[in-house]
């Protein structure tokens, strides 16, 4: 499967509008997706099956949401390919380490770093901090901050 | 009768901490051992020694205030992540850069290149018990360290790069000394080879150790000599074109097996590969200005960005979410290392803990850069 087999596939996968192409150049990937958050899953398994591998793993801390940010990139000229999923405070969501070892520590660090609980990772352990900080540091009400945005702001309309 | 002979010795199994002040280790790094015998059942990098906190410090710092910061995260190619930061800015914001700044920029890293991989070089065979070839690749980074020493005025945590260019021009003495010193290291090229590569103890150590083929690096999202190793053909500079790359010719060097001696000859001939890039670029050196516009306080518009170079380890991205403002609203680092590093959770099992060093050297890993 190739990476427009992907593109293609991801129509099954999430709805036609959470799905948009961007200008590489401008933005440094070429589609973007949004996904619900029982989409993470197949989403990493179609991404595996087109050969793209899992390149990073970070959050966003937003006013109203966190917004975990999944780049997907393939072993070729400019096909990345960034999902973004929102989590509310205390949620949870499902691990794409039975997919990607990489999402093993991925995960690890998103979890230390802002707090955010992963299903059935096998072993969901602080990466960066010792094991007995009491913080997630990466979030906006810890620490020195300049204002604190809501999701739309950023994410709202286009810019590409 | 009872017997004289003491009691067996019970099979069980060790735990060994290795480090985290290992001198292999080259950084602060705990690699948790379970042994049974001299064999590794499972191997638990713990990171994190070093953590800085540098994603929250860009939060309240403005992005030029940043800058010095990308240097201290991988400090043996910190021009890379100079060139990085400064590039993923500069394309958010849309500040041009003159010719001239993208030629010294490119010449500039290509040199930091080469001086890591040049320590890497030492410190491995060091790790695998030869000591001479430390000394003719210290030798050889001298020179490097002194010209961008020059140049830059630092010579590990540079912070050369300026929004829209570089902070100092370069001069005649400047080409000469790297002209100099293209033409020393390539004399001295066969005294490395002859030194290290066809020694019969270097092979013994490097030949089918710590193999990473392109399915397990895929899986664990592997950049940089460890991929090219196993043979993928998998370089940013080609696969995501920036700064003047496109105009110079080089080659991506790559392995088959995916093995340490693999990774080994991929760094090597990068070397050479570096040195053709930083000659050409010195031929075509364009004269005219080294700073372009940049606005004295940069604010990129809303919305988030990627931009990713090659360093000396693999893929360095620099994620940034802007609100408009002058501080980042989030930054960040996609480490090479990290990736690199996580797949020795898999690789090490399984092997003798002397080949740990050698596993562990092959990767190249710069621990901070990990721990940020």
């Amino acid at each position: 499967m190739s990476f427009d087999d992907f593109k293609e596939g991801l129509g099954a996968l999430v709805e036609a509008s959470a799905v948009r192409p961007t200008d590489f150049g401008k933005r440094g990937f070429s589609l973007e997706v949004t996904a619900k958050r029982d989409q993470v899953e197949p989403i990493a398994r179609a991404a595996r099956e087109a050969d793209l591998f899992l390149e990073a793993m970070t959050a966003v801390d937003f006013a109203d949401a966190f917004q975990v940010i999944y780049l997907y990139n393939a072993f070729g000229a400019g096909s990345r390919v960034r999902v973004r999923v929102a989590v509310n405070e205390g949620e949870s969501l499902p691990t794409v380490s039975t997919v990607y070892d990489a999402a093993l520590w991925h995960e690890r660090e998103v979890f230390d770093l802002f707090g955010i609980p992963f299903d059935n990772h096998p072993d969901l352990r602080r990466l960066l901090l010792p094991e007995d900080a009491d913080f997630h540091p990466l979030r906006k009400d810890f620490g020195k901050v300049h204002g604190v945005r809501s999701t739309d702001e950023i994410y709202g309309e286009p810019t590409a | 009768m009872a017997s004289q002979l003491p009691e067996p010795i019970v099979e069980q199994t060790y735990y060994l901490n290795m480090g985290p002040q290992h001198p292999s280790t080259h950084g602060v790094l705990r690699l948790f051992l379970k042994l049974d015998g001299e064999y590794i059942i499972e191997a638990d990098p713990i990171v994190g020694y070093g953590h800085r906190g540098h994603e929250k410090m860009a939060e309240s710092h403005l992005y030029e205030q940043f800058l010095p910061n990308t240097s201290r995260m991988d400090y043996l190619s910190g021009l890379l992540f100079n060139h990085g930061y400064v590039a993923a800015v500069e394309k958010m914001t849309g500040i041009e850069v003159p010719p001239r700044a993208e030629y010294i920029r490119v010449i500039s890293v290509e040199l930091n290149r080469i001086s890591s991989h040049l320590l890497w070089f030492g410190t491995y065979i060091m790790d695998l018990g030869g000591f001479t070839p430390f000394l003719y690749a210290f030798d050889d980074r001298e020179i490097i360290l002194d010209i961008l020493d020059r140049i830059t005025g630092s010579r590990l945590t540079y912070s050369y790069c300026r929004f829209g260019g570089v902070a100092k021009d370069v001069d005649d003495e400047f080409v000469r000394a790297t002209r100099e010193f293209i033409g020393r290291l390539r004399s001295r090229w066969d005294d490395y080879h002859n030194l290290v590569t066809k020694n019969v103890i270097f092979i013994h150590r490097t030949k089918g150790v710590g193999v990473i083929n392109r399915e397990t690096a895929l899986r664990f999202g592997c950049t940089g000599p460890v991929l090219r190793g196993a043979g993928v053909a998998y370089d940013i500079r080609r696969a995501e074109p920036y700064s003047v790359y496109p105009e110079l010719e080089f080659e991506i060097p790559t392995g088959a097996a995916g093995d340490a001696f693999d990774r080994y000859m991929v760094r090597l001939q990068e070397i050479e590969q570096s040195l053709r890039i930083i000659e050409q670029a010195l031929e075509r050196l364009p004269a005219g200005p080294i700073r372009g516009r940049a606005p004295r306080k940069v604010r990129p518009p809303k919305g988030e960005f990627y931009f990713a170079v090659e360093s000396a380890r693999g893929a360095v991205g620099f994620y940034i979410v802007s609100d408009g403002t002058g501080y980042p609203y989030r930054l960040k680092v996609r480490s090479p290392s990290l990736s690199n590093l996580q797949v020795l959770t898999e690789t090490l099992s399984g092997t003798l803990v002397a080949d740990t060093i050698s596993i562990l050297g092959s990767v190249d890993i710069v621990v901070p850069e990990i721990d940020r």
